[in-house]
């Protein structure tokens, strides 16, 4: 192993875990924002102009606020779960291809970390063990709330998978690959070759699971503040309480890339105008994921899973069924 | 609706009507129809339309509270003030004690004595404002027009006494006697622009 592998790997790393905890907090802020405006408010206006400088305020209160650790939890799950939230978030970035390969100071630059050929069962294997923070987080947490929460959670976590699961798996038969970059390689054509098109009934189905994955509004269950106070989250205070938010941040940053790759054409041809696409896509699946916020309103546990055994899944078993058919003859 | 429709009370003949929902299927088809209808009908979609709507509509109604206030009405009740008479700047209270008399929850105290002209002088007037119910008796039965009830709801001190310092509820001298005193229409004055928001009174229901 050379030492500039080792170097641009390690640089990679820690691009990626700066960008994507800065925009996490960007993100609060933009959803702050996206909500006010389709409420008629205004949101955060006080700390600097037109309030941009909220993220720094609320970092510093995070970093600086006391880690309560309170009675009668399991110290020890109970202070490692957020850390398994936000580690297993940007684990998942790993295999994301995040923009087209540059050449820089004539070195050419592969902005994904790597590029195994299971890239897509990787991303969504960690993904999922990210429920873990909330599962452990919630039974160490000595709180009825909190144990609500992980019911929720473990329901959540045996309906979705399933999905996710099944629905890539007609694009999958079609790509013939599980990495992403072979992905966006096959839908280089442009807009008409996008996979979106072809499989929109998967499309449906994993920006739905993606939505249950990311604990997103339409099932906002595990953390659902008006019926169970912050679920799993009602006992952390502090920076544990902010990783947990980072991660779940991270989380909606990193399926937006996955929807926007595996179903919506990726960065395309590579050119700067393909990654500039990319960005466009993810910004337009991030705000996709506020918008809802302001729009929808939360299902129950039990209609999760109703929805996802009694519906969704014979909805994508049938869409494997006709892709295969269609693809064998 | 427009605020019309609002303020016109007669309801019998508005634009009531009842909402036409479905009772809930008890069939096993039924309840695959409901579903079917609810995924096909788009009504989510309704739902994201209207907050986008909203969104670049940009019809903002934040009040940015500190930079920015809302008007107090007339008939507002904050915390008292006293007035002085115009021109002269002579205090008006008269020292009758019937403010004190008059206050339900007891919170008015007034010592007086009689000066040197044989007029009542009022040397210890007090309002303890953490009982005050701010009920506006006091300025309904003062009889000179002395104690009234002032815009000032924004009251930020160590301690309540502080607001209810006389020489702080007392007009300054010189806005009384250069005629800058806000006088006080009287209890149960209209506010500015009533006259248009007067509703016919309805005649049937």
């Amino acid at each position: 192993m050379d030492i500039a592998f080792l170097i641009e790997t390690v640089v990679k790393i820690v691009v990626i875990l700066l960008v994507f905890s800065a925009l996490a907090g960007f993100g609060t802020y933009f959803e702050r924002k996206v909500l006010a405006f389709m409420q008629r408010r205004l949101g955060p206006m006080h700390v600097g102009p037109y309030g941009l400088l909220q993220i720094a305020a609320d970092g510093i209160k995070l970093f600086t606020k006391e880690d309560i650790v309170p009675q009668n939890v399991v110290g020890p799950i109970f202070k490692i779960a957020p850390v398994i939230t936000a580690a297993t978030a940007f684990m998942a970035a790993a295999a994301i291809p995040f923009m087209p390969s540059f050449t820089m100071f004539g070195y050419e630059v592969h902005p994904i970390l790597a590029d195994i050929n299971i890239g897509i069962l990787y991303i969504l294997g960690v993904m999922g063990i990210g429920l873990y923070g909330p599962l452990l987080g919630g039974l160490a947490s000595a709180n009825k709330w909190a144990l609500i929460s992980t019911a929720r959670a473990a329901s959540i976590f045996i309906s979705y998978e399933v999905i996710t699961g099944l629905a890539l798996l007609a694009p999958l038969m079609m790509v013939g690959s599980l990495s992403l970059i072979d992905f966006n390689n096959y839908q280089v054509g442009g807009i008409a070759s996008w996979i979106v098109w072809s499989q929109p009934v998967a499309f449906v189905l994993f920006v739905i699971a993606g939505f249950a994955e990311t604990g997103r509004t339409p099932f906002h269950l595990v953390a659902n503040d008006h019926e169970i106070i912050d679920g799993f989250g009602t006992e952390y205070s502090g920076m544990r309480w902010g990783l947990f938010f980072i991660g779940e941040y991270a989380n909606m940053f990193f399926i937006s890339f996955v929807i926007a790759i595996l179903f919506l054409g990726g960065y395309g041809d590579g050119s700067g105008l393909g990654a500039l696409a990319l960005l466009a896509k993810v910004s337009f699946i991030f705000f996709f994921f506020l918008w809802t916020r302001a729009a929808w309103p939360d299902v129950r546990p039990d209609q999760l899973m109703w929805l996802c055994w009694k519906v969704l899944m014979p909805i994508a078993v049938i869409n494997i069924v006709i892709t295969g058919i269609v693809m064998m003859f | 609706m427009s605020l019309e429709q609002f303020q016109d009370r007669n309801v019998a003949e508005q634009n009531y009507f009842h909402v036409d929902i479905p009772d809930y299927p008890t069939t096993g088809w039924g309840k695959v129809k409901r579903a079917a209808s609810r995924t096909f009908k788009g009504e989510l979609f309704v739902g994201l339309w209207v907050v986008f709507r909203e969104m670049i509509k940009f019809d903002i109604h934040t009040v940015q509270y500190p930079k920015e206030k809302l008007p107090v009405g007339p008939r507002y009740r904050a915390v008292h003030e006293m007035q002085r008479l115009f021109e002269s700047g002579t205090e008006r209270c008269i020292g009758c004690g019937l403010c004190e008399k008059i206050c339900i929850s007891n919170c008015i105290r007034m010592e007086t004595k009689l000066d040197e002209n044989s007029r009542k002088l009022v040397t210890d007037y007090t309002i303890n404002l953490g009982r005050c119910i701010f009920c506006g008796y006091c300025a309904e039965v003062c009889p000179e027009l002395a104690i009234v009830h002032g815009p000032r709801y924004e009251n930020v001190s160590d301690q309540r006494a502080h607001f209810t310092d006389f020489s702080d509820m007392l007009t300054p001298i010189d806005a009384a006697i250069s005629g800058t005193q806000k006088e006080f229409d009287g209890f149960g004055a209209v506010t500015p622009h009533e006259d248009e928001r007067v509703k016919t009174t309805p005649l049937a229901y």
